[in-house]
């Protein structure tokens, strides 16, 4: 096999992977709730991949000799562990599945069980984003931990622990029944945007690992819809990150200088991108029920509508905050929704706004300074917005906003 | 619990702590420290060329110009903080001015060593 094909097949194996990761783990997971030797036995899968594929040819169906290859492992696996508990009646069904899905058949999609597993209240919520990018998207664990700002060390523990809890704290692989589901939902749907929010504040210029991360958070939300489509609040969420990945491209200057929203150029934004989060956005309100991320991407929306209209409609965006606090009153809320009636009423309304916040919660919040900051500059009160510039300067983790807010500052 | 923010710095960093923006950033973080609550304390060093290093080779005393780690960055200050938790102080170590310019090593203080060789 030549140079060229060779490397063809193993861009196959990368992208059945990248396709296939989640479901394999979800589906070989499901009866015995074991998320760790599922993932074990399909790394040992991908390793024999390597190795046989581009000797014998990729397989008319790679997923399904994935699958086949990983169960074979997977059963030696368990069998090892000998955790004798309800193994044994696992390992009979695994082996009577072996010989009904044939290497060319289907077998159910599991991820949005998998996708409730890890988003499970007996888990700590601090682990939920980090299981799902491991389990679903087959992220490593030094790569969620650079992310997260933890050592690989420890999210690696951390993930390890919380896949102990799944398997032997019998958790259940299943779809929350209709009344339980909006909390488990959201704990899913906060958990893809915690993903993309972490991506979103790590882009830097062009920092590949910011921009990995908010696109897998797009893709996790993809694969939801796909399993949920009737879910308003899954559209709203993916309307909305969409609305905020359009914009990428202007985020910065050519010289790699942080842009706010305010002076982006509109033709910098992606319109394919906005017009997809439209059709999701007005998929989801035909459904009539609002939800946080709904309004959310409701507020984006009305920023996009400058690319068409050359102008920001704020009044109505601080409607939609209005609505959002009703629902969901974060600190990011309330200080976006002081920001809202600054600009829709004068900078002392939006002080007046900022001043109910207590400032007991808001002495590690950047934005509440760099908004605070903002508007007693605009009102001429130099001193004090020097120091609400400080306080947003030395609060700030990206060197362009702190390069920004010191220009700003003078 | 007490953690020292080590803060390791470039050439470049160096050549413009005395400057704007870098000294403007430094200011707004130490105010924020002190604002959270979190400060104990913390100094910067005087450049690494300032530096002398000190060994004791079978009884004679070995004196070197210039610091002890031959590194691109180099020590160039400490901060305490009080905090709760390793997650906290990576997130203060992130802010601070030094991280995009160099480096911040956390590392928890040892109080209970402290204790014992204070005794």
């Amino acid at each position: 096999m030549n140079g060229s094909s060779q490397e063809g097949t193993h861009r196959t194996i990368e992208r059945v992977a990248r396709e296939s990761y989640g479901r394999l783990v979800a589906y070989l997971s499901s009866h015995t709730h074991d998320v760790a030797s599922a993932e074990d036995a399909l790394s040992e899968a991908l390793v024999a991949a390597l190795a046989a594929w581009p000797r014998d040819g990729v397989p008319q169906n790679p997923e399904a000799w994935l699958l086949t290859t990983a169960r074979r492992s997977f059963i030696d696996l368990v069998r090892h562990q000998q955790v004798a508990v309800a193994s044994e009646p696992t390992l009979l069904l695994l082996r009577e599945e072996s010989k009904d899905v044939s290497l060319s058949t289907a077998f159910p999609d599991e991820r949005l069980k998998l996708l409730f597993v890890c988003a499970h209240p007996a888990i700590d919520p601090a682990m939920h984003t980090p299981l799902m990018l491991q389990t679903v998207l087959g992220l490593d664990a030094a790569r969620i931990a650079h992310a997260f700002l933890v050592s690989p060390t420890t999210m690696g523990q951390r993930l390890v622990r919380a896949k102990t809890k799944i398997r032997d704290g019998g958790i259940q692989f299943e779809v929350p029944q209709e009344h339980e589901l909006p909390p488990r939902l959201d704990a899913v749907l906060e958990a893809i945007y915690a993903a993309f929010g972490i991506g979103w504040d790590d882009m830097t210029g062009a920092d590949q690992r910011g921009r990995d991360l908010a696109e897998e958070a797009i893709w996790l939300a993809r694969v939801l819809l796909q399993l949920m489509p009737k879910e308003a609040e899954v559209r709203g969420l993916l309307a909305l990150m969409l609305h905020c990945e359009a914009r990428r491209a202007a985020r910065r200057g050519p010289d790699g200088r942080y842009v706010p929203l305010s002076e982006q150029d509109s033709q910098q934004w992606s319109l394919p991108l906005i017009e997809e989060a439209e059709r999701h956005l007005a998929e989801a309100s035909s459904r009539g029920r609002t939800g946080r991320f709904q309004l959310e991407a409701a507020i984006q929306s009305v920023h996009a509508d400058r690319a068409r209209s050359g102008r920001t409609e704020w009044a109505a965006i601080m409607l939609f905050y209005e609505q959002l606090i009703r629902i969901s009153p974060t600190l990011g809320t309330r200080t976006g929704y002081a920001a809202a009636v600054a600009e829709a009423k004068g900078p002392e309304a939006g002080l007046a706004v900022l001043g109910t916040i207590d400032l007991g919660s808001v002495s590690g919040y950047q934005p509440y300074w760099a908004v605070r900051a903002h508007l007693l500059q605009r009102l001429g009160k130099t001193s004090e917005a020097a120091d609400a510039f400080d306080r947003a300067i030395g609060l700030a983790e990206d060197p362009a906003v702190r390069q920004f807010l010191l220009q700003r500052r003078g | 619990m007490q953690f020292a923010l080590l803060i390791y710095e470039s050439p470049e960093a160096f050549a413009t702590r005395n400057t704007d923006p870098y000294n403007a950033a430094w200011r707004a973080y130490y105010n924020a420290l002190v604002e959270a609550g979190i400060y104990v304390g913390g100094n910067p060093l005087e450049v690494p060329e300032t530096g002398t290093t000190v060994r004791l080779k079978e009884g004679k005393r070995r004196v070197q110009d210039g610091p002890y780690a031959d590194t691109k960055e180099q020590l160039g200050g400490f901060t305490i903080l009080e905090l709760p938790s390793l997650d906290a102080a990576l997130d203060w170590a992130a802010r601070c001015p030094a991280a995009s310019v160099g480096a911040v090593e956390v590392r928890p203080l040892a109080p209970e060593l402290k204790r014992r060789i204070e005794r």
